[in-house]
């Protein structure tokens, strides 16, 4: 009785099938393109630090006492804050096996190469560079995220604050040596604020505590901004006067 | 979301978006052939029609009901309309009893026995050629009957016929959203009428051949689903059912998320019920679309919409939890979390199933859009649809698990 015209299109059920394998190929191949571009863009941003921190041990190695003036415009704050969020973003949802793992690696690498410089910089021209390690572990360790919001907020509103996180897990003899040196152990997260080693979660007001400079700091900028401002309105004012 | 998670995710995914896609290109391969028709359609012979009104307490609705059925469009001396107070406790009777006065209306009192026992009354005391029923919360457009009644006549093989059922005068929000999916609905049921996969005659106004019930037996309780028991036998029997687009009914839907969901339990565990009572008849070739997709599908569906749809709802949880546990350690910061300087597309979620997902909504929200030009001739896109997307993507998986709990332990559903 059945209507027999309508009974068992074999042939849509296949085309059909095709078509949606081909929008799932297209879905998946259009995501691994992205993805791909994403640890491109991660590994130019490296190029860029790697080249930066070349050139400023060059200076260094060049005119050995001089060109301090020249050393905090140079700092590669900016570049390392965006490699950070970036990294920290391709942990969660790319697949740590593969090249990000090596990018990883690279990257506490030239956090460290980027510390001792600023170390060196700090002696040599009696800067005032506040800087913080961070050892945080990606699993087993309860308070490393919200410790992670606050050095992110931290980072934010201090520009001047440079936070040089590491994975207390990672297979890197350099810091293996970082840990040997400030004794890190697995009690995370731990912090090391000149020179020395804090553990457990330290809330946004411990470490303003902790670095009353950094409030100078933002004084001082503050300070200057304004001053800026109001020469600039002087300036415009004295254009519409004229 | 893990390995596992993802694998059923997409598993689920490619199922959903064959059969989207199967019934898209079924309705562009047979869009001539549908017809919109507009004023009154005319018949060679009106054959006689009796129309089943089981009412249980629709004192408010069921006077509205019957005047649609005297006002429609066709011969007076060929309509009878039964009218069956199953028990109603309220005044149900007395408003039925207003209408003793047509002489084409029979008003039958009798003990409360579930609405099939009501609708099988209303057969068993007719001889009409054809049988009807409508549900007292439902109105008939006047030209709805010709309409079907010409499907039967085009095709002599054809043994019922079910309309298009629109939302009447949607009023709360909960009807607001009803609207947009019943229109989606007409779409989706005419398509299953070209391929001969419909698997419910909605008791709202589905007209069957008398020969239906002589050779297959009366309406049975069927889980409180009779309306989708009754297609399920005749499926089992290669009668044919179609799907009549441009016969409009219009009913009352559920006023409050709570009746809604009442309402979707019982439909959704008497699907479940009635597919493993005639699990015997699936994944046969005999038995066409009905056994190989339609019935499969909606089966697979019922799987899918909690899962695909409750793994998202987990998904805004997690984020939503963690905004509020880093606004608790850092403050609200308007600046950084609304402000488009710090927006960087490196930070867009790129995975393979953000982009299959958005594809599936798409092909959803394109259906939806071809049911409403189907249902109210006009095409265009509005709020509502996007609003009816959200909303059931939220509340669905409730009603979904709860009729598979029932399903699995044995726990039977209410009417309402």
């Amino acid at each position: 009785m059945k209507n027999i015209e309508e009974k068992n299109d074999w042939k849509k059920y296949i085309i059909v099938f095709f078509i949606t394998i081909f929008i799932f190929a297209t879905a998946f191949y259009i995501s691994n393109n992205l993805n791909n571009s994403k640890l491109e863009e991660i590994r130019k941003i490296e190029d860029t630090i790697s080249i930066d921190i070349l050139s400023l041990e060059t200076q260094f190695d060049l005119f050995e006492e001089l060109s301090c003036e020249n050393i905090t415009d140079s700092i590669l704050s900016k570049e390392l804050n965006e490699l950070a969020s970036k990294i920290e973003y391709g942990e969660k949802n790319f697949d740590l096996d593969g090249e990000l793992l090596s990018l990883k690696k690279y990257y506490s690498l030239l956090q460290i190469k980027d510390f001792l410089l600023m170390q060196k910089a700090t002696e040599r021209c009696n800067l005032n560079i506040e800087s913080i390690i961070y050892f945080y572990g990606r699993e087993d360790c309860e308070d490393c995220g919200k410790q992670g919001y606050v050095l992110t907020d931290l980072r934010q509103e201090y520009p001047e604050l440079r936070v040089y996180s590491f994975d207390y897990y990672m297979d890197l003899s350099a810091i293996d040596a970082l840990k040997s040196i400030y004794q890190i152990d697995q009690n995370l997260p731990a912090l090391i604020i000149n020179e020395r080693v804090y553990k457990g979660f330290k809330s946004r007001e411990d470490i303003e505590t902790i670095m009353p400079e950094l409030l100078k700091i933002k004084e001082k900028r503050e300070a200057e901004k304004k001053a800026l401002e109001e020469a600039e309105k002087k300036e415009s004012e004295k254009d519409s006067t004229n | 979301m893990n390995n596992v998670s993802t694998i059923i995710f997409y598993i689920l995914a490619f199922i959903s978006m064959y059969v989207q896609i199967f019934f898209l290109i079924t309705f562009f391969e047979k869009r001539k052939k549908i017809q919109y028709r507009k004023g009154t359609t005319k018949l060679d012979y009106y054959p006689t029609v009796a129309v089943a009104v089981p009412c249980w307490n629709e004192e408010k609705t069921v006077e509205k009901t019957l005047n649609s059925l005297l006002a429609m469009d066709y011969p007076k001396d060929k309509v009878t309309i039964i009218a069956v107070d199953d028990g109603s406790t309220d005044n149900t009777w007395q408003v039925l009893k207003k209408f003793e006065k047509y002489p084409n209306i029979k008003i039958i009192q009798k003990e409360n026995g579930g609405k099939h026992t009501a609708v099988n009354y209303a057969i068993e005391n007719s001889e009409s050629e054809f049988v009807s029923c409508l549900d007292a919360d439902s109105f008939v457009d006047p030209d709805a009957l010709r309409r079907i009644i010409s499907y039967f006549q085009k095709d002599p093989k054809t043994m019922a016929v079910a309309p298009s059922i629109l939302i009447d005068k949607p009023k709360s929000f909960t009807q607001v959203l009803q609207k947009v999916e019943y229109e989606w609905a007409v779409f989706l049921k005419k398509v299953l009428g070209i391929l001969g996969g419909i698997y419910v005659t909605p008791g709202p106004f589905s007209v069957f051949r008398r020969e239906v019930f002589t050779n297959l037996g009366l309406f049975r309780k069927a889980h409180n689903t009779e309306d989708m028991e009754i297609a399920f036998r005749m499926q089992k029997n290669h009668y044919k059912i179609d799907q009549c687009n441009d016969a409009f009914v219009y009913t009352t839907g559920p006023k409050n998320v709570l009746a809604l969901y009442k309402q979707r339990l019982r439909w959704i565990y008497g699907f479940i019920m009635n597919t493993l009572d005639y699990k015997h008849i699936l994944f046969k070739k005999e038995y066409g679309t009905f056994s190989l997709l339609a019935v499969p599908a909606g089966f697979v569906s019922i799987i899918a919409v909690p899962y695909i749809l409750g793994l998202l709802f987990v998904q805004i949880i997690k984020a939503i939890i963690k905004f509020i546990e880093k606004v608790s350690i850092t403050g609200f910061d308007f600046n950084f979390t609304f402000g488009m300087p710090n927006f960087d597309t490196f930070f867009l979620n790129t995975e393979a199933y953000v982009f299959t997902g958005l594809v599936l909504y798409l092909i959803v929200m394109t259906t939806i859009i071809i049911g409403k030009r189907m249902a109210t001739g006009k095409y265009g896109f509005d709020l509502r649809i996007i609003l009816f997307m959200f909303t059931f993507s939220f509340i669905a998986p409730f009603w979904v698990m709860k009729a598979i709990y029932n399903a699995v332990f044995a726990k039977k559903t209410a009417w309402r």
